[in-house]
């Protein structure tokens, strides 16, 4: 395909990355397909269930609506980007582990990314609050119950200083 | 999370520990098969009908080929040409079913050729240029419709719309309806609806033509789908290989993608490239093939003054869609549960599965039990109503006691054991009912519509498959198996062989759990692999709520043999009888003498290393496999179709409180208490999760979610901005109260939970909006209930009293 391209500079989990892509490629696409970043995935394509969510310049959104191209000199943080600098999981990913936040972890990536979302603007969210902030994050396995024990048991814990 | 002993006294199971799977999900590692990336695959976009039914006159293909980057486009022509058509459950060999349409499409959406393309984008754009003329057929979209005599054939040669039909009479019923002292009949009809998984299916395959070996990544949960793929690829069974490693993305019985399947492997070694299709949310929707029951009811009920419950008269007509496949079948696994928890000692059942000119149907989370649940707790709502009675009063009337287990229902079906009044009461404690009648009372004196909704539901679990049988005499399938392989390596680790994909269950926990508690070594060291089906022992995959009986059972059968060959080898090196002998943490001792011991390291390297140590007649190496025939078995029918159907039977009753906005029918549900008795658990965390995600799906199916058809036989609700899925917002707090009795069937007392609280969250609900809407004198029985649906019977009330 003589398909044209654009150069793009985006920072992806702290590395710079560098990339010529078509117009309509999206960001998603990008991400799984070309960085091989598949933690990100694709549910509804069509901006509804939020399994595609990651952070951009730190703020959650559906890479399934946003082109590659519009992430140019942008900073974006997936799942993989979530854990500590040490590799470690963060406090909120062990949340998750700890309550079983998850079951078949198809939409895990996108909870996590909105439950980030939620703590880094919230540190003391009440049940409303998170289920607010998760509201445009579907789950068919779990109901959603302790997704939302796992986040307050991540703001707890990260209130007394875990990391 | 600090480790609990068990109530039950297990070392591990039913503690609360973390599961084996969850790290991987939340660093973002886990391996669906839309991260299968092969070395030079290329990639399928398809090209669907548009017409609801109609004949295909061309295909033109030219286009699309002179795309750049476009390997291929198969058409149906040459796809039906090189492979068999796919199973049918029923005995209907001339609806024949095939991933790509030849002649005749029969529903919109139906695939009519897959273009083959470098990238899925260039695969879209040719898909587009592909020109196929139709010509416009009759068709029919209304199940009742499709009964008449006149209707249009969705499938000519097979002569009938009618898939299967019979009715069953199991019991007097004749005589109880004639001597009851009260009949009420009404419909009751469950709408179009699915599990809808996150992640919609995904296959690739790969063939090497230097092995003859096509292998296949799927995301799939499915009995016999190597079988069926290979059958249907013309191919002997151990030149398929499919790779049970992959994470599947959500399915609740769903992903049973064989027709993908199919053209997929087929496309594999037609062109000798890897390829894969990953279906769009559209594609998965419309063309999946994945929708659910869509059935309604005709009940009659006889009962008497004292609310005792004589007699049902069951007719249900499930609309299929456009092809079989098992779907039929779906009619058939209520039969062992077609009195619910109740004594109801005569029953007519009349089953009708039809064809209509829609996506075709799908099993789905409970095989239509909650379809069946549904109609039944209505039918004890309404009697309530009938006899002012209050509905917890005559459900405790009808309920089975404690003391009649095993109980043997009238199609033929024993329960196994179950205290159905102690669940229901504790549930009652723990929302506390006197408070929250007060609760709804206050709001309807403030004048809001305030409903409470009760359920109590059965779930049928250890999958066997009694249904074919029944459905089908053509069908002698009574066995239905799973199997465990467990072995000890070297170095003193355990490691479990599964032999099917998980897809959420937690199965690997499981395993790992189960082996742990036989041997007495931390699961959490135990590893679990996936099998694939070339090296798999037999399975049947995570169907009817089976793997903590059937999965559990056979591991714990392959860890006991490992465990008497540790005995057996000390025995023979102490020189004594194996009952002398005590295992401890997997050490071996002589009774009473702790010093005289054998550990576990050393047993390890006596069976890999020192034959001359080892009792004569024991394999050396360390390793054992059981495989495990279900408890009960399925059995054959008797001629009026009596049938021991699934072994074991959890309970579940749900009590819910919902408040509808008169001006907008909004439902908003404020309490939700679910009372749960699944036997022993393995593992709480998973078993909750499950009854939390079936609840879920349960409001998804009772308030939302439909697979809604204009009269011109489109679907209009092909995407999640009109198929409605509840978010966080939607679904309420919701709190579980456990309860345990044992089954006398499974190695641990454990029952099945995969399917829990979508078996009664319908009918709760239902039960509680109709409880709201009491007291404007109208009613609803038709799933969902949409808001529009609920206001329009509000505002005819309104319209009513004005």
């Amino acid at each position: 395909m003589s398909e044209k391209l654009y150069s793009i500079s985006v920072e992806v989990n702290g590395v710079a990355r560098s990339a010529h892509v078509p117009a309509r490629l999206s960001l998603v696409d990008w991400l799984r397909d070309d960085l091989r970043l598949t933690g990100t995935h694709v549910g509804c394509e069509h901006g509804i269930c939020g399994a595609c969510s990651i952070m951009l310049d730190g703020e959650p959104v559906r890479s399934c609506l946003m082109y590659a191209v519009q992430a140019d000199g942008h900073r974006v943080t997936t799942v993989e980007g979530l854990a500590n600098p040490d590799g470690s999981m963060s406090v909120l990913q062990d949340s998750f582990c700890k309550c079983h936040a998850m079951q078949c972890g198809y939409c895990t990536p996108g909870m996590l990314i909105a439950a980030k979302g939620l703590l880094e603007a919230n540190r003391h969210p009440s049940d409303t609050e998170i289920r607010a902030a998760i509201g445009g994050n579907l789950c068919r396995c779990t109901g959603y119950q302790q997704i939302v024990d796992a986040i307050h048991d991540a703001a707890r814990r990260m209130a007394s200083g875990a990391k | 999370m600090a480790e609990e002993k068990s109530p039950s006294g297990f070392r591990y199971i039913g503690t609360k520990r973390r599961t084996k799977e969850d790290p991987r999900f939340v660093t973002g590692r886990g391996h669906y098969a839309a991260d299968i990336a092969l070395p030079g695959m290329k990639h399928i976009a398809l090209v669907a009908s548009p017409h609801p039914s109609a004949r295909i006159v061309s295909i033109n293909t030219k286009p699309a080929l002179a795309v750049p980057g476009v390997l291929y486009v198969l058409t149906g022509e040459e796809f039906q040409g090189g492979t068999d058509a796919l199973y049918v459950g029923v005995d209907a060999p001339k609806v024949t079913r095939y991933a790509l349409a030849r002649g005749i499409v029969r529903y919109a959406g139906e695939w009519v050729a897959a273009v083959v393309a470098d990238t899925r984008a260039i695969a879209e754009d040719a898909a587009e240029l592909v020109e196929v003329e139709y010509e416009s057929l009759p068709y029919v979209i209304d199940p009742e419709a499709a009964l008449a005599p006149d209707a249009h054939l969705v499938h000519k040669a097979h002569g009938s719309n009618v898939l299967y039909h019979r009715k069953f009479v199991w019991g007097p019923v004749e005589e109880a309806f004639a001597k009851a002292d009260h009949k009420l009949a009404f419909r009751a009809t469950w709408g179009r609806s699915s599990t809808v998984p996150i992640e919609t299916f995904g296959v690739a395959a790969q063939w090497d033509a230097g092995t003859g070996l096509l292998d296949i990544w799927a995301s799939i949960q499915m009995p016999k789908f190597p079988d069926q793929a290979a059958r249907a690829l013309k191919l002997p069974g151990n030149a398929v290989r499919v790779h049970f490693d992959v994470d599947v993305g959500g399915s609740y019985g769903l992903k049973r993608g064989i027709k993908h399947t199919v053209l997929v492997g087929f496309l594999a070694k037609r062109l000798g490239v890897p390829v894969r299709l990953i279906e769009d949310r559209l594609e998965n929707m419309r063309g999946g093939d994945m929708h659910g029951p869509d059935r309604f009811f005709d009940m009659q009920v006889a009962f008497d003054r004292d609310g005792t419950i004589r007699a049902l008269k069951i007719r249900a007509v499930d609309d299929v869609g456009a092809y079989a496949g098992r779907s039929p079948l779906q009619l058939g696994k209520p039969v062992g549960a077609i009195c619910g928890p109740y004594q109801i000692r005569a029953i007519e059942y009349e089953p009708t599965s039809v064809m209509t000119n829609k996506t075709p149907q799908e099993a789905v989370r409970g095989f239509g039990q909650a379809p069946t649940n549904f109609a039944l707790e209505r039918a004890m709502d309404r009697v309530a109503r009938y006899l002012k009675m209050d509905r917890i009063e005559l459900r405790r009337k009808n309920l089975i006691r404690k003391d009649q287990f095993p109980y043997l229902i009238p199609s033929g079906t024993s329960y196994d054991s179950g205290d159905y009044h102690a669940v229901l009461d504790k549930a009652l404690a723990a929302i506390d009912y006197p408070a929250l009648e007060r609760e709804r009372d206050e709001a309807r004196k403030a004048g809001r519509l305030a409903g409470i909704g009760i359920s109590t539901c059965l779930e049928p679990s250890g999958g066997n498959t009694s249904f074919e049988i029944l459905f089908n005499p053509k069908n002698e399938t009574t066995t239905w198996m799973d199997s465990c392989l467990v072995r000890v390596d070297l170095s003193g680790s355990i490691t479990g062989l599964m032999n099917t994909s998980s897809s959420g269950q937690g199965h690997e926990t499981l395993v790992s759990t189960v082996i742990g508690e036989v041997l007495e070594r931390d699961p959490a060291a135990i590893r679990v692999i996936h099998a694939d089906s070339l090296s798999a022992l037999p399975s049947n995959s995570p169907v009817g709520s089976r793997m903590a009986i059937m999965l559990g059972g056979a591991a714990a059968g392959a860890a006991r043999k490992i465990k008497d060959t540790l005995v057996a080898i000390a025995a023979h090196n102490f020189e004594c009888s194996p009952q002398d002998l005590e295992y401890r943490d997997g050490n071996v001792n002589v009774k009473g003498v702790p010093s005289k011991v054998l550990t576990w390291d050393q047993l390890v390297e006596i069976a890999h290393r020192k034959y001359h140590q080892m009792p004569p007649g024991i394999e050396p190496g360390l390793q054992a496999k059981f495989v495990w025939e279900v408890p009960t078995g399925p059995t054959v029918p008797t001629p009026d179709g009596r049938v021991q159907m699934y072994p074991c039977y959890s309970f579940e009753t749900h009590i819910v409180y919902v408040e509808i906005d008169p001006d907008t029918g909004k439902p908003s549900l404020k309490r939700y208490v679910c009372g749960h008795d699944c036997g022993v658990m393995i593992n709480p965390d998973i078993v909750h999760g499950m009854t939390y995600g079936g609840i879920a799906h349960g409001i998804g199916a009772s308030l939302y979610e439909k697979f809604a058809y204009t009269e011109d036989g489109q679907l209009a609700s092909g995407t999640f901005m009109d198929y409605l899925i509840p978010s966080a917002m939607e679904v309420p707090d919701i709190h579980i109260v456990d309860h345990c009795t044992p089954s006398p069937l499974t190695t641990f007392g454990q029952k099945g939970s995969g399917e829990a609280g979508y078996l009664g969250a319908p009918a709760a609900i239902a039960n509680a909006v109709n409880d709201a809407l009491d007291p404007l004198g109208v009613s609803i029985d038709t799933l969902p209930m949409s808001h529009l649906a609920l206001w329009e019977r509000i505002s005819s009330a309104a319209k009513k009293s004005a």
